[in-house]
């Protein structure tokens, strides 16, 4: 786990299905790896055991780089279940550089500084059960 | 075959209260289905299909035995709140194929269920380890697109204000209305921001209650010693994540609107009035911009300057108040938006708020979260010899 993250978030426990195993799997090394479809190589987002652009079942894995752009984000003040105490936190969908746009969080910056465009790179909170939740911090200049 | 002219609303009831606690779900259910028949003038032994999104046990099957309903078709299709504009589609696609004649369509519940009643959000579904994770809820959800709008087009939380302002001109009328205060731009942007860009007077009010329509075929339409409403057209469309590829800066009216238009035969131009779902003000601006009442981005500035207003504006927009101040109840809207658009045809609005010579409504759905998977609903209601 890198040391510039700052576990202010909680890390609920995601269920793992099996398609996505190593998707999770990778999460706890500290990577971020991607489905692609064998046939048509489609990067596929979420992972899913079939390729919604031609229908094959036949998916592989990518490493990606880790690094994308937000695409938009939100300042949450009022947080639900898990989140009730971790207000303020930030809500995004980060386009990846791989070209899927993922949910996540923004994380090691004030929430002020966040801006759509903003260049960010995935850091990896440990959830203590075999996975990481995948967020994403601004890269430094 | 389209179903244009193949079914016909006769009965719209509205729940009249806005806090049940005394009044269990199923109750709540019969009470609007006892309602929306006598206003069509039949009773519970007509009906002969049933349509509803309750899940309390066997989808609609729990209901349709506490109602003591004996029926040859049974729905219940499931696209959040719009459901229920879908289900009027569906229903005259039924009484159409000669599937039935009389059809009920009920929603009903509290919206803080009692405790243990539902799941936890996200639970067993392939994209919630995806995405509950980070904390996603409903407001921050729909705050992702105001923001993204916001970027692209320009859009100012002024401009989104002014969608409850007129809203809330309209349920000062109404005196069911959970909120009736008229509002100003200022007061709107001054109450707390719930998750940036969306402040609390954004989001629609949270109430229990319910609503019920009876769809009827035309036969039965004319025994009926009532105005009935004509079903004119309707579409509808899921929108999702579409592989990771989401734009938030539109919905699926894009798809359901132009269905509902063509099998309508009628354009943007003949639309006297429209219910549209009012979940959040950025619902409803992204709702008018895809529909065609004005061109994408251009949402914000067609609600200023009392755009939406009844009956001065330039598309009067649901006049009970909406989700935003009237009623949203159990958090599905689309009831509601079917409800007040039959008043309007039927000319039993507010007066101040009557459309005059209103002939041609429309009432759009927009279930689910905007900014991940959504179901999208238009309608368009005709008056009864439209």
């Amino acid at each position: 786990m890198s040391d510039d993250v700052r576990p202010e978030l909680p890390t609920p426990v995601p269920a793992v299905a099996p398609e996505a195993e190593p998707f999770w799997a990778a999460t706890a090394q500290g990577k971020l790896v991607l489905p692609k479809c064998a046939a048509c190589a489609t990067i596929i987002w979420y992972p899913k055991g079939i390729c919604p652009e031609c229908g094959s079942l036949d998916i592989g894995w990518i490493e990606a780089s880790g690094e994308g752009e937000v695409y938009t984000f939100t300042v949450s003040r009022r947080g639900e279940g898990a989140y009730r105490e971790a207000t303020p936190f930030v809500l995004a969908y980060v386009e990846l550089d791989e070209g899927p746009r993922v949910m996540t969080n923004i994380v090691g910056c004030s929430p002020e500084s966040v801006q759509i465009g903003l260049r960010v790179r995935a850091v990896f909170d440990d959830t203590g059960q075999g996975s990481a939740l995948v967020r994403f911090t601004p890269v430094e200049r | 075959m389209s179903i244009r002219g193949q079914a016909f609303i006769a009965g719209a009831y509205e729940h009249p209260r806005r806090k049940i606690p005394d009044r269990s779900v199923a109750q709540i259910h019969a009470e609007v289905a006892v309602g929306a028949l006598a206003d069509a003038g039949l009773s519970l032994s007509d009906v002969d299909a049933y349509f509803t999104v309750d899940q309390t046990g066997l989808g609609a099957i729990t209901l349709a035995e506490y109602l003591g309903l004996k029926v040859s078709y049974i729905d219940s299709t499931l696209t959040g709140g719009s459901s229920y504009l879908v289900h009027v589609g569906h229903a005259a696609a039924a009484i159409a194929a000669g599937k039935c004649n009389v059809a009920l369509i009920t929603l009903g519940g509290h919206i803080r269920p009692a405790p243990g009643v539902g799941r936890a959000p996200g639970v067993g579904t392939p994209h919630g380890p995806f995405e509950e994770v980070y904390g996603v809820s409903t407001v921050n959800n729909y705050a992702l697109a105001a923001r993204r709008h916001m970027y692209e087009f320009g859009t100012t939380s002024e401009q989104l204000a002014e969608v409850k302002v007129a809203a809330s001109h309209h349920a000062q009328y109404n005196p069911n209305a959970l909120l009736q205060n008229v509002v100003t731009v200022e007061e709107v942007l001054a109450s707390p921001l719930v998750s940036d860009p969306l402040h609390r007077l954004d989001s629609c009010v949270m109430t229990d209650g319910g609503g019920a329509l009876v769809v009827v075929s035309p036969a039965v339409a004319k025994t009926l010693d009532r105005a009935c409403v004509k079903v004119l057209g309707q579409g509808e469309a899921p929108k999702h994540t579409m592989n990771g590829r989401v734009d938030v800066t539109y919905t699926g009216a894009v798809w359901s609107g132009p269905q509902a238009f063509e099998e309508a035969g009628v354009t943007v131009a003949d639309i006297d009035y429209a219910s549209i779902y009012d979940s959040f003000t950025i619902t409803v601006v992204e709702t008018i911009e895809d529909l065609g009442f004005c061109e994408k981005g251009q949402g914000g500035n067609f609600v200023m300057d009392g755009g939406l207003i009844s009956p001065t504006g330039r598309l009067p927009f649901n006049t009970d108040g909406g989700g935003l101040c009237n009623n949203h109840p159990v958090n599905q809207g689309g009831m509601t938006k079917v409800i007040e658009a039959v008043r309007q045809l039927r000319g039993e609005a507010a007066p101040e708020l009557q459309v005059p010579d209103c002939q041609i409504a429309l009432a759009h759905g927009s279930g689910g979260r905007i900014s991940s998977r959504m179901g999208s609903s238009t309608l368009i209601l005709g008056q009864e010899d439209a």
